[in-house]
């Protein structure tokens, strides 16, 4: 056992964990955040997707213990007192999502994306997501969420 | 425009738990003093099970009990069934050998279960499942369809490893317009294996509970009914009152999550077996890819006869199906039922036949996915029309045109079994042409060539059949099931309204559409209607969700409840107001008698239901009616889907450049949901005409058992989708409404592979990767250059 210290939405957390524990099973198991999904066991699918120390990071490909003294934000801490982020208010505008297990991901990873790049074309939306696999949308109207997030953002 | 009844566009209610994180599947539920469960798979295709030594993972650290075959044999355990009795042509039921939830003394697939280690952690049981030493004689493998007749046998009960054998149609009708025919197309297809790979994957907790004798299952289903009745009717012999399956948020099924695997059987079992621990098990991805129902698997030799003006006079067809090393739940009749009696597709075809053989093979049994049936019928009919256009040398929009069944031919009978009620599909031709801008395809085209691109256009005029649909239609053809749907609509006494339904919403936005067609049937606002699925505790025997049957078929029922919720309502409207049942009229939330100006509305007629101080006499307290409706026929959305697609011959990377859907759903609710249904229905036929394939090698291994191997369409694979609707009501349902969560994927394959033949000027099959096409374009440079 070991101990991990990090800051997980805000919140200081610090727990003993098996060293083999994954961010993700840290986060699910150990603190009840189940909005991180799991997808697949070969970082493909990109449903782990969390933000550690601000950057998109596939949670399901890193040890619990790599994020020791992070700052790690998950689907859960997006909204900010109660009001949606403008990626999770847009992707409910736009129908990004279907049966929503890829959505949390998705979300985070399109947030990271608009951190780097504020206005994104479609080609560039779609490039970066490369990383995270949708079954249901055909990509279409989360491509379409992501225009409209990134232009509320803007403005 | 409403803002929330039928027809508007009205934002999904569900997103709000997925887009915060608060969403509930299966895996996130972890019930107090829960174990897990690690399955020990077949590492080998075919092998005789010597023997199962389980003494080392016994003594491993955590671990409650390891179970094998032998254990569930001990307690009587069933076999897992196939609900679909197909008979063959010589009159014979299918071969229906047993499907054990763990093997009996031999395995035949890789991912086949041999046992199951239940430990207090996960981990623990994975390691402990390490440590199960089986012993195994291998036997060959039977991995090609092809020849699945001539390997080894896999079953005593199948010579031949064979299932069936079927058809369907006037043979001697074909064959004779075939001695007239004026030309004769003729087509060798396959309709590759696909794994659908919902993103979630499969997974179960199975708590038995001491106090009460009684479990709960927790389960990934499409079905919660259905699990339960095939768990207690055939495999664990529980009685059904004593047993609930929750499927809570379910992450996508694509019909991979209709069936009765063997674990949540196992799960549920072992439970009791374990004094009511619950034992929970989630599939890692590389599990799903082994063994989730697959798709698809045909082999396909098809001619279509013609005059020589290109009139269809007959089409044959000689399919052989892959169905797995056993009969997952409704395997057999995919590629027959749910097939053969599509192939007259949109054309007055006077003469169809077709034979099926079915084989069993060592590799994960294959049942219904997305379409199940009616994406490969639409793949043999619209690509042998598409290559007649070119054998013809006649434009492919005018052959199908010349041979759609017209409008003044509906109800129309067609050679194969089935009735369609309605269509129209010239002008849905017509607006899909529209849209892609057929009259300049050619200038497009030769744009193309001039940056040293190969151009292509590509059709797909698709039907298929919805709503599944009579019960004793499906009797008669051998369900074992009948195919209704239940309703209940409930009224509070404060005035809101809970709806339970027997369909089950993995990803379609039931909660949404359905509360559309229950404001608007009941004038109640759409906040205050809340829909409840997936829990066989709460909701009345439904049949739940999958060949596109939710709104034709749930939907209907919730409209047949809500009447009878009128109708009562009325009787107390009656009462109140002191006028005749027969003068009230319903209309908005408002019961009026009618030529005056005195109302009640829909909230205080429930009030009073509920406190019934002043009541008629005779009438039941209460305002809460249940519905079942059983479809009168099947539903035929149809439509036109049209690909334009670029080939670049240095890379063989394939472009698609614009995508046209033009569908006829008959009345559609929420505009926003059924144009996502499309998106993603494209995108999986998409996916199957470009990327994805299951393979097995020679020895029976599944080469493509990851994302790493099996390539998911991702974001970059597509252009922008352009979606349009035509629309002919269904004649037979009360909304007039006919499913769209299929149509897509129906479509697409053959849209796209007819625009890369096109192309390429050359026949590839599926799925289109860059080698092959590499290949092809630098063929046709070649012989252009010469």
């Amino acid at each position: 056992m070991l101990t991990v210290t990090m800051t997980v939405n805000g919140q200081k957390v610090a727990k003993d964990v098996d060293p083999r524990t994954l961010l993700v099973q840290f986060l699910r198991e150990q603190l009840n955040l189940t909005g991180t999904h799991v997808g697949c066991d070969t970082s493909q699918c990109g449903a782990c997707v969390v933000l550690v120390d601000g950057k998109s990071m596939k949670a399901c490909t890193m040890l619990a213990a790599q994020a020791d003294g992070c700052e790690v934000t998950t689907i859960e801490g997006l909204a900010k007192n109660g009001e949606l982020h403008p990626m999770q208010a847009a992707f409910k505008e736009h129908h990004g999502l279907q049966c929503g297990f890829c959505t949390p991901g998705m979300i985070i990873s399109a947030v990271d994306l608009l951190q780097q790049n504020p206005d994104p074309s479609e080609h560039e939306i779609r490039e970066w997501l490369e990383g995270n696999i949708c079954r249901c949308t055909g990509y279409h109207n989360i491509v379409k969420a992501i225009q409209h997030a990134a232009q509320d953002m803007r403005s | 425009m409403p803002d929330s009844g039928i027809g508007a566009a009205v934002k999904r209610r569900e997103d709000f738990r997925f887009i915060t994180g608060r969403g509930r599947y299966v895996d996130d539920i972890n019930r107090p003093g829960q174990l897990y469960a690690s399955f020990v798979r077949a590492p080998i295709a075919h092998a005789n099970v010597r023997g199962i030594d389980t003494a080392e993972a016994e003594k491993a650290p955590g671990v409650v009990a390891v179970f094998t075959g032998e254990d569930l044999e001990a307690d009587g355990v069933g076999s897992l069934p196939c609900g679909w009795v197909v008979t063959d042509k010589h009159g014979e039921p299918h071969k229906a050998p047993p499907h054990w939830p763990l093997v009996r003394g031999k395995v035949r697939y890789v991912g086949d279960h041999v046992a199951v280690v239940i430990a207090e952690t996960l981990a623990q049981a994975r390691d402990a499942a390490e440590l199960v030493e089986v012993d195994y004689e291998d036997l060959d493998p039977v991995v090609d369809l092809a020849q699945a007749g001539e390997g080894a046998q896999l079953h005593d009960e199948a010579p031949g490893n064979l299932c069936y054998d079927w058809e369907l149609g006037d043979k001697a009708a074909v064959d004779a317009a075939f001695e007239q025919a004026a030309h004769v197309t003729k087509l060798d297809l396959v309709n590759n294996r696909l794994i659908p790979n919902a993103m979630e994957p499969r997974a179960a907790i199975g708590e038995y509970d001491v106090g009460s004798d009684s479990y709960t299952i927790y389960s990934t289903s499409q079905n919660p009914h259905l699990l339960r009745l095939i768990l207690c009717a055939f495999v664990l012999n529980l009685p059904e009152h004593k047993v609930r399956v929750v499927a809570p948020d379910v992450g996508g099924g694509f019909g991979s999550k209709i069936y009765a695997y063997a674990e949540e059987t196992v799960c549920t079992w072992a439970s009791k077996k374990l004094n009511g621990k619950p034992v929970k098990w989630t599939a890692e991805r590389s599990e799903s890819f082994l063994s989730d129902a697959h798709g698809r698997d045909h082999v396909t030799h098809a001619e279509l006869a013609m005059d020589a003006e290109g009139k269809f006079l007959a089409l044959k067809v000689d399919t052989k199906a892959n169905l797995g090393a056993y009969l997952s739940s409704f395997a057999t009749a995919v590629p027959t039922y749910l097939y053969a009696t599509l192939l007259a597709g949109q054309y007055a075809t006077p003469a169809v036949h077709c034979n099926v053989r079915g084989y069993f093979t060592s590799t994960a049994p294959v049942d219904a996915y997305r379409g199940a049936g009616r994406p490969e019928a639409t793949y043999v009919i619209e690509r042998i029309v598409e290559v007649a256009a070119r054998d013809m040398k006649m434009d492919p929009a005018e052959l199908r045109r010349k041979n759609f069944i017209q409008p003044d031919q509906f109800p129309y009978q067609t050679p194969v079994a089935l009735v369609y009620d309605i269509g129209d599909y010239e002008p849905t031709l017509d607006k899909a042409l529209e849209m892609i801008g057929y009259r300049d395809f050619a200038q497009r085209r030769a744009e193309s060539e001039a940056r040293g691109k190969l151009r292509g256009i590509g059709f797909s005029a698709y039907i298929e059949a919805c709503g599944i649909a009579p019960s004793a239609v499906v009797g008669s053809l051998g369900a074992g099931v009948g195919l209704w749907e239940s309703a209940q609509v409930r009224f509070n006494p404060t005035g809101s309204v809970s709806v339970f339904t027997g369909a089950h919403s993995h990803g379609q936005g039931h909660e949404t559409t359905f509360a559309q067609l229950v404001s608007e049937k009941l004038g109640v606002p759409y906040e205050q209607i809340d829909i409840v699925h997936g829990d066989t505790g709460q909701i009345p025997m439904g049949m739940g969700t999958y060949g596109s049957r939710s709104l034709a078929v749930g939907g209907s029922a919730i409209v047949k409840a809500c009447d009878k919720i009128v109708e009562k309502g009325k009787k107390i409207a009656a009462h109140l107001m002191e006028a005749s049942v027969d003068d009230i009229e319903f209309d908005g939330g408002q019961f009026k008698v009618a030529g005056t100006d005195k109302a009640k509305g829909i909230g205080e007629i429930a009030f009073t239901a509920y406190v019934p101080h002043n009541y008629p006499e005779g009438v039941e307290p209460g305002l809460d009616e249940t519905a079942f409706y059983d479809p009168l026929n099947f539903t035929y959305p149809a439509g036109v889907h049209i690909a334009e697609v670029e080939v670049d011959p240095d890379t063989g990377e394939t472009k698609i450049v614009d995508w046209v859907a033009v569908d006829d759903f008959g009345k559609v609710l929420n505009p926003m949901i059924v144009e996502g249904q499309v998106h993603g229905g494209i995108a999986q036929g998409v996916g199957q005409a470009l990327l994805e394939s299951a393979v097995y090698d020679d020895s029976g291994q599944l080469v493509t058992g990851s994302y790493m191997d099996y390539t998911m369409p991702r974001a970059d694979d597509f252009c922008e989708f352009r979606v349009g609707m035509t629309v002919s009501e269904c004649t037979h349902n009360p909304l007039g409404v006919k499913g769209c969560g299929e149509a897509g994927a129906i479509a697409a394959p053959a849209a796209l592979m007819n625009a890369i033949t096109d192309a390429l000027g050359a026949e590839i099959d599926m799925p289109a990767t860059r080698e092959k096409v590499w290949r092809h374009a630098q063929a046709k440079l070649k012989a252009a250059a010469e």
